[in-house]
């Protein structure tokens, strides 16, 4: 399936509010991925997501244009609580929803067992990294398609695909964790809210910012996680992106404040096997989901066509911006 | 009922082979720990250091009455690394999995979930129960009303808390160790080894904030759950995890055993563990349902 895969390639496209969906199935998504208006779903910020209606009347508007809707309900359902979870995926279901993306062992045996008909894709943030663990979930729930984490390699996800039977999807844009997602719990060592708990990293409500010796400090919670020279732009203090001390050297220890671009990468992942790419950003504006979903169809366009990709949309979009390829380039680690 | 039982966790950095086994061997003769988990879970390199004198480590601990289990990679990725945890069950001993990979391995036989494994809800753990799961450390994020809710929906399962030691917090394919001292992954020149307990991580204020231990990083705070320890238990909690350090562990674990058997006061068991670990921070936001670096 390597050598032709491009045709099939699907560009997998997030819609954090029904006027982004509608911008999104316009620009050329082959599907959509939204979520409730509630913690069930690891992008719960205020002003996002979907209420019932509004998810009724995306799935329609969607269909109409030949456009798959995916319902994320990837976070881990909190215990002895877990009804506004199954909730999510009873009415993902009754709502046609073309797919539903989870993360939690539990509510996968839940949506198999109660929901047979529904597809299952295994979320991101489940942190399937091998062969094994992605049967774990193809042989016992019935998974169809597994979202790789952001850890491996392009040759080691060639590999995986060699080895599973399920389709696979990767990033190609956007916000980029350099933890294994769905494993990470620094967020809430600060601020006592996580992704796989609340569905926010970081989260703003928690975010402060002043100005002290010359310098604009940015801290989360109690602690810094930036301090740059007063009026120069400030990136927004995910911990991660933070400057720090360590091993005698300062500076980003973890990960510099660079964001996703694998567009130069779309032919080797099509190569290794990869069906579905995504992109990251449901807090995204409609402008730029417009213009990134527009330059990514129609870089697969391209590629379908055998013509040369036209990349200069794309690497306007992340201009004044760093972009990294991440694990998919070894030297990355 | 049967008394609550304390685990110690595999030790997570690159210790010296000698200073390893040496560790072992005081725990076998001298601690008050139940289960004693070994094995390599960060990084895979690390495995040849200390594989020759495995055999020997895990003889003294059961001539010293601990049930020995064998940890799993937290992060398995290369071929070579999940026929390596593969291989951990051709033995006798329990392993204990830390990544779904192993899972289908393990099912239909007793084993145990490591801290790396998402159990958040009750439901996920009757399936894995359902499975063979017996003994099983929740995330340590976890908070208390989480941790009643899956221990008391299922009783037969051994539901175990992180109770000692930095709290693991990210695991990444990138190594940080290698990062900052100029290396890359491959080539990393085992620098993690310079730092037993891990490197620290301090704000540009020179607060100690977090400490990475290569593709690995825990909270710079010791998580300390002495005072809230027979809290857990009345919760259904039936084992604490203690992680390793080079403070001295005999004396953590006498601690908390001690508090468990209700023959000494949490307090002063809690002002006692400052003198068993004198460089450490402590912190237990987590269970309290706050912020995991605070001490509430």
């Amino acid at each position: 399936m390597t050598s032709s895969a491009a045709n099939d390639l699907e560009l997998i496209c997030p819609a954090g509010t029904p006027p982004a969906l509608r911008v999104a199935v316009d620009a050329g998504a082959h599907a959509v991925y939204c979520g409730f208006q509630d913690e069930t779903n690891a992008r719960n910020f205020p002003g996002l997501n979907f209420s019932r209606a509004d998810m009724a009347a995306a799935i329609d508007y969607a269909h109409q244009r030949n456009c798959k809707v995916f319902i994320a309900v990837n976070t881990f359902p909190r215990a002895g609580d877990a009804a506004l979870w199954r909730r999510a995926i009873d009415d993902a279901a009754a709502l046609g929803a073309d797919a539903v993306i989870l993360a939690d062992i539990g509510l996968l045996a839940y949506a198999a067992e109660r929901q047979p008909d529904l597809r299952l894709h295994l979320s991101v943030q489940a942190a399937a990294s091998s062969p094994e663990a992605i049967r774990f979930y193809t042989d016992t729930f019935g998974v169809k398609r597994v979202v790789l984490p952001r850890v491996l390699s392009v040759a080691e996800i060639a590999d995986i695909n060699a080895a599973v039977a399920c389709e696979t999807e990767v990033f190609v844009f956007g916000g980029l964790c350099v933890m294994e997602e769905g494993r990470c719990s620094l967020s809430s060592y600060v601020t006592g809210r996580s992704p796989n708990m609340h569905g926010v990293c970081s989260p703003p409500s928690h975010v402060s910012y002043h100005e002290a010796d010359g310098s604009f400090v940015s801290r989360l919670g109690n602690f810094t996680i930036n301090r740059i020279p007063a009026r120069q732009p400030a990136a927004y203090p995910t911990l991660c992106k933070g400057a720090f001390r360590a091993g005698g050297t300062v500076g980003q220890v973890f990960e510099d404040a660079v964001s996703l671009d694998a567009s130069k990468l779309l032919p080797a992942l099509s190569r290794a096997g990869v069906k579905a790419l995504k992109i990251e950003g449901r807090q995204r504006s409609r402008a730029y989901t417009r213009a990134v979903v527009g330059a990514f169809r129609a870089a697969l366009d391209a590629m379908a066509n055998n013509t040369e990709i036209p990349l200069g949309i794309l690497l306007q979009l992340s201009e004044g911006q760093s972009a990294t390829h991440g694990a998919y380039v070894k030297t990355w680690r | 009922m049967q008394s609550t039982t304390l685990t110690l966790g595999p030790v997570l950095f690159n210790w010296p082979a000698d200073r390893w086994r040496d560790f072992y061997f005081r725990i076998a003769d001298e601690a008050p720990v139940d289960h004693v988990c070994i094995g390599e879970v960060v990084c895979s390199k690390r495995q040849v250091f200390f594989a020759e004198v495995l055999p020997q480590v895990i003889e003294r601990l059961e001539r010293g009455g601990k049930e020995v289990l064998l940890s799993s990679l937290a992060l398995p990725t290369l071929k070579r690394e999940t026929r390596h945890d593969a291989e951990l069950l051709n033995g006798r001993h329990m392993v204990e999995v830390n990544d779904v990979s192993l899972l289908p391995s393990v099912a239909g036989r007793p084993h145990a979930i490591g801290p790396f494994v998402n159990i958040y809800n009750e439901g996920t753990l009757a399936f894995l129960a359902s499975r063979g799961a017996r003994l099983v450390a929740l995330p340590p994020e976890l908070p208390r009303s989480s941790i009643e809710a899956i221990a008391s929906a299922l009783p037969d399962v051994t539901v175990e808390v992180w109770a000692f030691g930095r709290t693991p917090l990210a695991i990444s394919a990138r190594c940080y160790h290698a990062r900052v001292h100029g290396h890359s992954k491959d080539s990393c020149q085992f620098v993690c080894d310079r730092d037993a307990d891990g490197m620290t991580v301090e704000t540009l204020d020179h607060e100690p904030f977090l400490a990475v231990n290569g593709v690995q990083t825990l909270s710079y705070a010791f998580c300390n759950l002495l005072k809230e320890a027979n809290d857990l238990v009345d919760t259904g909690v039936s084992s604490l995890r203690l992680s390793p350090h080079t403070c001295d562990m005999v004396a953590v674990a006498q601690l908390f055993r001690a508090v468990l058997d209700g023959q000494r006061d949490a307090d002063e068991a809690f002002a006692l563990s400052h003198d068993a670990c004198p460089s450490a921070t402590f912190a237990n936001g987590f269970v309290h349902g706050a912020a995991g670096a605070l001490y509430v």
